[in-house]
């Protein structure tokens, strides 16, 4: 385990606040995926949306999407207080559709990616990515 | 006191010998008809266990989600029934827990890498160009490994000549420290997921992913695979440069690249764990062999997944694998497999190992064989909620650090003692040596206590094993609680009880919590062996009743 005292009490006062569940998918999310897609139907399948399973650290997580020919890719965090996190915009020169970047993570929550491919449909990708107290580990 | 009297404490030294060579001999446990073009040879977690020790296989090992039932998974009567294995017989002692106590004083201890030696020896003299691999966890776990800060692990595994290395515990001696030792090692020290923290970049440097054999005719490579979640499950201060995880996508491009330069055979090297492995087996194409560390799990056949094999070779020592590959225009077409228990009064210690280890303990032997107190219990760890050893440690931090409660982590190294059995510094040692070992006394909340069952509990017992993050239960003492094991996250953990007064843990109220083994940076307190000395000194012998107050459901 892993608490200073110091440390301890911060965390202390903060778990008033902090859930143990996995944070609930924001309810902005299918509107803002709406928004993107204009409601059109988003299939599964030519996007790929890279995270790790769990974080290193949540404050600074590595994620990566592509989807071959996408004119643009969004990425939200589902659990975070604001879920969106980028929209990537390929012109018609990018030589790949790929990203990546680092993202905060409130907690334990699914990250969503949806790209608009080349014919215009719209593909979604989405990763649990867990944030743990860590420590125990052996 | 000499070496010796540490070991014949128990008194049943010389009839531990005999009973162990009547039923047993050397050419039995050795005895493989060779087979094949390609030979491996796996040790794994030997956690610095130099000497030979006893090792007390867990009784309580729960799979959850697709892996409930499924070896390792399954202990004791039903583990031998379900590999046919004779109650009481050396197989029932070496791999399985139930007996413990008589069978070990008629087996006798088990490891010793100078037995090792003489293993991997006489694997080398049937095949002289057979592949060693160390599946990591090599420089830590014991009083000599923590004070030279892994050389005596080093310069004794550089006696073994290993082909290559993976890793977990290692990192926490500071990546610097790993970088000076992996720059002078005479083998090839492997991982894929091993990346450049800043860049998210393969380490290559010093971290190559995977590296070619050519033996008997047959392109081997072997990708190494380190720990994926060292940085959470360790402190991640101590190593800052490195990223791990997972990885798969980058193990499959791994294994079509070394398959498109003409790999006919490929072999992981891994220290995922076993149910990782088998997830992974699944989900990476064109692996032949997965050689399992972590999890510390002996299994005496290979589990089979679609085209993979995937091999588990226990820890501290206490095994050897020898596998046996038939490679043919570029397919493994068959293997054979024997894990080789090292039953330390059977197998001639290899003389030149011996020397080899008595050097590197010789500037140590008085501290290390100083008498400390005397058990009447078995002391074990391996278990997934407690064991006797973290039982007296929790003592140990609620006694000497006026706690209410204790927590010490669920890691899985650690030899037993007998009943009987002095207690030595030495072994103090093997169960709680690291080099952040602060044992920390803070004030928590009931709540955030509940949050931390938690937290650990679905590092466990998540259905995914992706996202398990490593290690068994954090161990408690002066708290009782409730599991059901098939609840998600928060809700497993229920009737939480303050063992002293038997009241209920309240949310809101404050307890002074004690505990070992903090991944923060920082983190203030006396070293855990020195409390836990300091406890036994007084107790003078110790007794560790069994301990009921965590009740699993849904196992």
């Amino acid at each position: 385990m892993e608490f200073t005292r110091r440390e301890t009490l911060a965390l202390g006062a903060g778990a008033a606040l902090m859930t143990v569940l996995p944070f609930r998918a924001n309810a902005a999310v299918d509107d803002l995926i709406n928004e993107f897609t204009g409601g059109a139907a988003v299939a599964d399948g030519g996007l790929e949306l890279t995270a790790p399973e769990i974080a290193e650290n949540g404050n600074t997580v590595p994620i990566a999407v592509s989807a071959e020919g996408a004119t643009a890719i969004m990425v939200l965090a589902a659990g975070n207080p604001t879920p969106p996190v980028a929209t990537f915009k390929f012109g018609k020169l990018a030589a790949a559709q790929e990203a990546s970047t680092r993202i905060r993570l409130a907690g334990t929550q699914d990250v969503v990616a949806i790209a608009q491919l080349a014919d215009g449909s719209f593909a979604r990708a989405s990763k649990t990515v867990k944030v743990t107290i860590g420590g125990c580990g052996g | 006191m000499a070496a010796t009297a540490l070991y014949g404490s128990s008194g049943f030294g010389n009839w531990a010998r005999l009973a162990a060579q009547q039923s047993l001999t050397q050419d039995q446990l050795l005895q493989f008809d060779t087979f094949g073009n390609v030979s491996l040879i796996h040790v794994t977690d030997i956690h610095a266990q130099l000497m030979p020790i006893y090792f007390r296989e867990p009784s309580v090992n729960i799979g959850v989600g697709g892996n409930k039932g499924a070896v390792p998974h399954v202990t004791g009567a039903d583990f031998r029934k379900l590999y046919g294995v004779n109650d009481g017989s050396p197989s029932h002692y070496a791999l399985s827990s139930g007996d413990f106590e008589a069978l070990a004083r008629g087996y006798g201890k088990v490891g010793g890498l100078d037995r090792v030696a003489t293993v991997v020896n006489s694997i080398r003299a049937d095949r002289p160009d057979a592949i060693l691999l160390d599946g990591g966890d090599t420089w830590h776990g014991s009083y000599t490994c923590h004070h030279t800060e892994g050389q005596d692990m080093v310069n004794v595994m550089n006696g073994l000549k290993p082909d290559a290395m993976t890793f977990h515990w290692e990192f926490t001696l500071g990546s610097e420290r790993v970088q000076e030792i992996v720059e002078g090692l005479p083998f090839a020290a492997l991982g894929q997921n091993i990346f450049d923290a800043e860049w998210d970049e393969p380490a290559l440097d010093l971290f190559p992913p995977y590296k070619f054999f050519e033996r008997g005719g047959v392109k081997v490579a072997v990708i190494g695979q380190a720990f994926p979640y060292m940085p959470i499950a360790n402190p991640r201060w101590m190593f800052p440069e490195y990223s791990f995880g997972i990885r798969d996508e980058n193990m499959q491009a791994m294994v079509d690249e070394v398959r498109s330069k003409g790999a006919e055979c490929v072999v992981v090297l891994s220290h995922n764990g076993f149910d990782v492995d088998k997830k992974m087996a699944g989900r990476v194409k064109g692996i032949d062999v997965i050689l399992s560390g972590h999890t510390h799990d002996a299994l005496p056949e290979p589990v089979v997944v679609e085209d993979t094999i995937i091999v588990a070779s226990g820890s501290n020592g206490k095994f050897v694998s020898r596998v046996d590959l038939d490679i043919r225009d570029g397919r493994m077409m068959g293997y054979r497999h024997k894990l080789i228990p090292i039953f330390s009064d059977v197998i001639t210690p290899d003389a030149d190992m011996t020397a080899l280890i008595n050097e590197q303990r010789a500037p140590y032997l008085d501290q290390l064989t100083e008498v400390i107190g005397h058990t009447d219990s078995t002391l074990y760890r391996r278990g997934n909620f407690n064991g006797s050893w973290d039982d007296l440690i929790c003592d140990a931090l609620i006694s000497e650090r006026e706690a209410d409660i204790a927590m010490s982590p669920g890691v899985r190294w650690g030899p037993s003692l007998l009943p009987g059995d002095a207690i030595t510094r030495e072994d103090i040692w093997n169960v709680t040596s690291m080099s952040y070992g602060e044992a920390y006394r803070s004030e928590m909340t009931g709540e955030f206590i509940k949050v931390i069952l938690e937290d650990v509990a679905d590092n466990i017992f998540n259905p995914d094993p992706y996202y398990q993050q490593g290690g068994d239960m954090v161990r408690v003492g002066g708290l009782g609680y409730r599991i059901d094991i098939n609840k998600p996250q928060g809700e497993r953990v229920t009737d939480m009880t303050l063992l002293k007064t038997g009241e209920a843990i309240d949310p809101a109220k404050n307890y002074v919590v004690a505990g070992w083994a903090s991944v923060n940076e920082g983190t203030e307190g006396p070293q855990i062996w020195d409390v836990v000395e300091s406890h036994i000194r007084k107790q003078g012998t110790v007794t560790v009743d069994p301990n009921n107050s965590v009740q699993v459901v849904g196992a």
